[in-house]
């Protein structure tokens, strides 16, 4: 059977297993009829011209786990920002895990998505912003919805602060042959409160996995938020990312990806702006070896004055790895002073390596500062040349100036815990031992 | 220590050394002057082993040991080190963690165990005040927003960090002003033994006051066309370099 069809005959199973009210249900049902008639999206489609899930879809995924899946905490710590506190949301196979998750409900709700949907003291909440943002038409984010049961529901009321870090986890463990996951996340920030949130996908073993993951972040008034992907899964592992966010006046809200490793990694990302004098930061490192692929796909859309908005992604290739980033900007006419950047800077290590890189701009303002740059390039000889005087050899000196590249990305990372972590995640990919601690 | 025959390089079938003769004894200082596009930065970056240079004819012999063939790191392995006109700035990695990954490559490079970071500390902290750097200037990214006289400065502190027998010095003093220039030429100096072995490569004579050398050398089109003492470079002062072109012409 199709994996299209089977997804859409599993749909009548999955409904009577998790009962919601009419009104959300609904909303399940309409995405479900969005995805029968659009289906998987093909290389046919712009957006899709780089990366083709082709190859993906003909395995036979298992689409719910069983929930009995268990994992020993010393096996996975390693997998956690264990050096710091933090609340923490964890799946294992799609279900989540009360043994390895620290929730909380004092000040702020880290929890379950599960929950928020059924239980009335979250209505008002959901009601106000599930499926709100994410974008309907889209044919992956409408099977996801269709399928909503299970992620991490956030919510931080106004004027507080997230005393830890939230970690969003999910574990694969690989007692399935092939699983698909559809994990759903709301996150919800309200006027001038402030927390940061690191989302990670592991699989613990090799085995067939692809998760279609959908975020919707709403960022209030003069909040802050800091969201962290970290995505170095085993490279049977695929995910596609596609995440929403919502800005209001004076809010800051950056994205951070790190792509390091996975089979195929599709990132949509997209920033809505709701207000004046407004903050987005859209950054990433991907560094990609053997026949990794990543597609970074980002939207910023400026629809008032007075906003930033600034994108940086440094990408290193080797082997047969591929990467794609198409960057859109979309300056609506109303929207003077708008600040826009993007920079994507690439390095090919090897010749069989390929990257793609679009920028795309549609200003209709006419009062406004937009730059947009690119590079495909090999390192710097005479950088390498200079360290090479200093003894070293050309396969150190080599990953020395590539480590420099990628690291400069992190200065923004306000995580010290986390930014120590990705420099060393950086250093080993690389393949480093620079013979000081990073 | 450094003795170099006949040597003859070209960059994309351009010759620009055509025959250099040079003999560098230990405790020596040589300056090295020529006007523009003379080749001195050639001859510099030739001797490190730069391969976007070929050396065409000629060898460089270390210590009776022929470099020619060697890469630049086995270069600086023996005993060769260079200060670049323009060094490379690397953010994201300290000044500190730079010259440790450096220093421990040259004592792997020789079979010998990382330097114990105690003796590495204490050695950054004598050398740093040799060159009047600060604790914070090194954990600054190497050479990121540096200004010419930090630049320079650097360099010198790794050619301290790195005991090298040959160092050549490519234009120095360009874009510093002379509080800097007198800092490093005094760094310079300290350096100075019977052991080793300095090559100052110059437009200028100013450097000279601070760094005074045994020869002098006027490189022009690609080859030594005068050699004398330190009086020579203050005659170059003096009449600038076109005597020189004049002389040839005759």
């Amino acid at each position: 059977m199709e994996l299209k069809d089977k997804l859409l005959d599993s749909f009548i199973a999955f409904e009577e297993d998790f009962v919601l009210d009419e009104e959300l249900h609904q909303k399940r049902i309409d995405a479900l009829k969005i995805f029968e008639s659009k289906g998987f999206p093909t290389k046919k489609l712009e957006g899709w011209k780089y990366t083709s899930l082709e190859r993906l879809l003909k395995k036979d995924y298992i689409l719910f786990s069983k929930s009995d899946n268990y994992i020993d905490l010393k096996d996975v710590k390693k997998y956690f920002l264990y050096d710091v506190d933090t609340y923490k949301i964890v799946f294992i196979d799609g279900v989540y895990s009360p043994f390895l998750s620290d929730t909380t409900h004092d000040g702020i709700d880290a929890c379950l998505m599960s929950a928020a949907l059924t239980k009335p003291k979250y209505r008002k909440l959901v009601d106000t912003y599930f499926n709100k943002i994410a974008d309907g038409q889209d044919s992956m984010t409408a099977l996801n919805t269709s399928f909503t049961k299970e992620g991490a529901y956030i919510y931080i009321p106004k004027n507080t602060v997230a005393q830890k870090p939230i970690e969003i986890v999910h574990f694969a463990t690989g007692n399935e042959h092939a699983l698909w996951l559809q994990p759903r996340n709301l996150i919800v920030v309200d006027q001038n409160a402030q927390v940061q949130i690191i989302e990670r996908h592991q699989s613990l073993k090799p085995h067939e996995l692809v998760t279609n993951s959908v975020t919707e972040i709403y960022a209030h008034k003069e909040a802050y938020v800091d969201y962290y992907k970290l995505q170095n899964d085993l490279d049977t592992a695929s995910l596609i990312d596609n995440t929403y966010i919502a800005q209001e006046k004076q809010s800051n809200v950056s994205v951070h990806t790190f792509s390091f490793g996975g089979k195929l990694i599709r990132n949509n990302l997209n920033f809505y702006h709701r207000g004046e004098h407004l903050n987005s930061t859209l950054k990433g490192i991907t560094i990609l070896q053997a026949q990794q692929h990543v597609d970074h796909y980002t939207l910023v859309h400026h629809a008032h004055p007075n906003c930033e908005s600034h994108q940086d992604y440094k990408g290193v290739f080797s082997d047969r790895s591929t990467g794609v980033f198409n960057g859109k900007i979309l300056v609506d006419k109303i929207a003077q002073k708008t600040n826009a950047f993007q920079q994507n800077n690439n390095i090919l290590l090897d010749d069989k390596t390929t990257v793609n890189t679009k920028p795309q701009l549609e200003i209709f303002a006419d009062d406004v500062k937009c730059s947009h740059g690119c590079t495909i390039g090999q390192l710097d000889e005479e950088a390498l040349f200079y360290l090479k005087t200093r003894g070293i050899p050309h396969k150190e000196a080599k990953a020395l100036l590539t480590y420099a590249f990628a690291n400069n990305v992190l200065e923004s990372v306000q995580l010290p815990a986390l930014k120590k972590r990705i420099n060393h995640l950086i250093a080993s990919k690389l393949g480093v031992n620079l013979g000081f601690d990073l | 220590m450094l003795t170099i025959e006949n040597l003859h390089a070209q960059v994309e079938g351009k010759k620009i050394l055509k025959g250099i003769d040079l003999d560098i004894k230990p405790g020596e200082v040589h300056a090295i002057m020529g006007p523009n596009g003379s080749g001195k930065s050639t001859l510099s970056s030739v001797i490190a082993g730069n391969e976007d240079f070929e050396t065409t004819a000629g060898t460089i012999l270390l210590r009776g040991e022929d470099l020619t063939e060697l890469s630049p790191e086995e270069r600086a392995h023996k005993g060769i080190f260079l200060s670049f006109q323009y060094p490379v700035e690397i953010p994201g990695v300290s000044v500190t963690n730079f010259i440790k990954t450096a220093i421990n490559a040259n004592r792997k490079a020789k079979g010998q165990e990382d330097m114990p970071s105690n003796e590495m500390l204490k050695k950054i902290r004598e050398k740093a005040k040799l060159l009047e750097i600060d604790s914070k200037f090194l954990s600054r990214s190497l050479n990121e927003g540096f200004s010419g006289g930090e630049k320079k400065r650097n360099e010198i502190f790794q050619m301290a960090m790195l005991e090298p027998q040959l160092a050549i010095l490519d234009e120095t003093d360009s874009g510093l002003d002379i509080d800097a220039l007198k800092i490093v030429a005094n760094g310079v100096n300290k350096l100075r033994s019977k052991d080793n072995a300095i090559v100052v490569i110059t437009h200028y004579q100013r450097l000279l006051d601070y760094i005074v050398p045994d020869f002098v050398h006027v490189l022009y089109d690609g080859k030594i066309v005068k050699s004398g003492t330190k009086e020579l470079a203050q005659e170059l002062e003096a009449k600038g370099y076109d005597w020189i072109k004049q002389e040839m012409v005759e």
